[in-house]
């Protein structure tokens, strides 16, 4: 391994390299702020540019700094407007746009910042030791424990919603669900529920429900009640974390870390559900009193998703270099641009070519660095964003959120969609059904029913529940998770 | 009646017509060799019917008890709030998906973002105008040159 490692590092410390790796991680990070444009679009977008640089080394390095830059990018949009591009970090706005609200919208930053970069290095350096093991792991898993675990998922979030509130979480998850299901679906070559509107035959786009759910809402209470977004005047004045703060932090990023990066080898899994596991975990295990703060501006909140989604990105990684198997769309991506570059992912990638598995490896370790130490000196500058004024500052977050629906689809009908489901949203925020549970169940929807049809046509019926013991624990485990809490409040009343 | 429980009696009727389309009329078109399947098409949604309906339910029957809360906003009291500004901007978005194509994206755009700030109270021209113009520019040469994804600057009639 240290040979690889020495390797590795020479390829990656090129002159060449480093500036690639700076240029991917900026270009992420810029263009991932833009709502409507995440990795995914934007590795898409960067591949012609990485083959035309002919040597694969740099090419997987550019793509990664760029992977990397644009979930740190999301995450931005995602603390300073309520606005997720990427369904990885819906999460990071749920305690990290109130953090911003309360004017801590550069503390907020950094911590993202720093939990991003630990969980991207504790990631890479899991990827290093247990790359070659985990890559057998992973395939213990099957479309029944998939699905089980995405259950164990949904019903986490759904139980913490907070007392006399997971029926209404549960309901919304469902919804999520129902919304899901709308179009065509990849393993039924046929339209459902689309009414014949030809519009809704690929189903409702991602990007216009999480604008619709979390932007749009935002921004017309803002105009409704009008409030100060920097009460500090654009001053960062607490961009630094306090010691009792980093105390408290340090061992949410070592838990996700870990978790995170596991999630994240799971293909299939993905940075999507590690950072909503990551934020339910922590939610769950942490003491009472801190547990009201969570969706108020905890820094446990805003911590856990962002290191869980660095770290899952990382992991997702293994399944993508060992076995030759894309383990979410964006590792998906990476495959398409591998093959273009005549590199063959898969168990002969580490002793076949050393040099770009390891380099690959340690561009993780610079990316996090530059990614780090290029956007600490900058959050002052980004968080000013908020200390634009309101007259000027809520049309632009309206054209931002119209302009993310757009790009997604390029459909102007997306937009009208937008709307509609905006007053929705707006109609159940009034009437407190939390909102988070029906985008991540609609993320999670067509994975979930792919794999239920897939356990379904393996196993003749739904005999895989009582035939695959990790899947019946799994949904024991989520059947406590919804029915613990509502005894409790019962039983406290 | 509480308006969450309003909003429960809609998504109840949304998970009956839900359901009904899963149960009853969505595998009358299903091929003869797919009927066969463990799985069909239907499988999946008629679950989810069910747990909709048992959800909403339980909500407009109170069986989880809950208090009501009333969030930042109480929207028994919408009049006391901005609602004008919330309805004309909410109107505006409208009007500006349906202005996109035809009027193209320059004039729309920067339309749309003085006519949002004058909404809001703005009447600082000097300042709107030259922001409006210069952000608008910016965002289409980003994603039209340098992304490279279409978006018609100019109007329908001008054959841009």
């Amino acid at each position: 391994m240290l040979e690889g490692i020495l390797i590795g590092l020479q390829t990656a410390l090129s002159l060449q390299n480093l500036l690639v790796v700076i240029g991917g991680c900026l270009i992420g990070t810029f263009i991932g702020m833009l709502p409507g444009l995440g990795p995914m679009s934007i590795i898409a977008i960067m591949i012609p540019v990485a083959i035309t640089m002919g040597d694969p080394s740099a090419a997987l390095i550019l793509l990664a700094g760029v992977y990397y830059g644009a979930i740190f990018g999301g995450s931005t949009s995602s603390i300073l407007l309520n606005a997720p591009g990427v369904a990885g970090t819906v999460a990071s706005s749920f305690d990290g746009y109130p953090m911003a609200q309360q004017g801590k919208a550069g503390k907020a930053l950094t911590i993202a910042a720093i939990a991003s970069f630990a969980g991207g290095t504790i990631g890479a350096i899991l990827l290093m030791i247990f790359a070659p093991m985990l890559s057998t792991v992973a395939l213990l898993f099957h479309s029944p424990e998939y699905f089980a675990l995405m259950v164990v998922g949904l019903s986490a979030i759904a139980a913490f919603a907070g007392p006399g509130q997971v029926t209404k979480a549960l309901l919304m998850t469902i919804l999520g669900l129902i919304m899901a299901t709308v179009g065509e679906g990849a393993l039924f070559n046929m339209p459902r529920f689309t009414a014949g509107i030809m519009d809704l035959q690929s189903g409702f786009g991602f990007i216009t429900l999480a604008m619709a759910m979390f932007a749009l809402p935002e921004a017309i209470f803002l105009v409704l009640k009008p409030k100060n977004l920097g009460d500090d005047g654009g001053e960062i004045k607490d961009l630094r974390i306090t010691r009792a703060e980093a105390r408290a932090i340090a061992p949410v990023i070592g838990r996700q870390s870990v978790q995170g990066f596991f999630i994240g080898v799971l293909p299939g899994a993905g940075a999507t559900i590690a950072s909503f596991l990551g934020y339910a975990v922590e939610r769950n295990i942490a003491p009472k009193h801190e547990q009201e703060e969570f969706g108020k501006g905890s820094i446990k909140g805003l911590a856990a998703p962002e290191t869980a989604n660095n770290a899952a990105c990382t992991g997702s990684f293994v399944p993508l270099l060992t076995l030759g198997i894309p383990g979410s769309g964006t590792t998906a991506i990476l495959l398409g641009a591998l093959i273009a570059l005549n590199v063959t992912p898969g168990p002969r990638l580490m002793i076949d070519e050393p040099q770009i598995f390891w380099a690959v490896i340690m561009s993780m370790f610079i990316g996090n660095l530059v990614l780090l130490v290029l956007n600490l000196p900058l959050i002052p500058y980004i968080a000013k964003l908020l200390a634009i004024p309101r007259n000027f500052l809520i049309p632009f977050i309206l054209f931002f959120t119209l302009m993310g629906a757009y790009i997604g689809q390029n459909n102007a009908t997306e937009l009208l969609m937008l709307v509609g489901f905006g007053i929705c949203g707006i109609a159940l925020k009034f009437a407190n059904y939390p909102l988070p549970p029906l985008l991540i169940g609609f993320i999670l929807g067509g994975m979930m029913e792919d794999n239920f049809s897939r356990s379904m046509q393996l196993y003749g019926g739904v005999s895989f529940v009582l035939e695959r013991p990790m899947t019946l624990g799994l949904l024991l485990i989520a059947a406590a998770l919804i029915i613990v809490p509502v005894l409790r409040t019962r039983l406290a009343k | 009646m509480a308006l969450d429980r309003w909003i429960a009696l809609i998504l109840l009727g949304i998970c009956i017509v839900y359901g009904y389309t899963a149960w009853f009329t969505m595998d009358a078109g299903l091929a003869p060799f797919m009927r066969r399947n463990p799985v069909w098409p239907s499988s999946f949604p008629k679950v989810l019917s069910v747990l909709g309906i048992a959800a909403s339910f339980i909500i407009l029957t109170g069986l989880e008890k809950s208090e009501e809360k009333i969030g930042e906003i109480d929207h028994r009291r919408l009049t006391d709030y901005f609602l004008g500004q919330a309805l004309l901007l909410l109107s505006l978005m409208v009007v500006y998906a349906l202005c996109l194509r035809p009027l193209g994206f320059l004039f729309s755009t920067s339309a749309f973002l003085i006519i949002g700030s004058f909404i809001l109270g703005e009447r600082k021209w000097h300042v709107m105008i030259p922001v409006a113009l210069i952000a608008t520019g910016s965002v289409w040469y980003l994603v039209q040159e340098v992304l490279g994804i279409f978006l018609r600057p100019l109007p329908m009639f001008m054959g841009v």
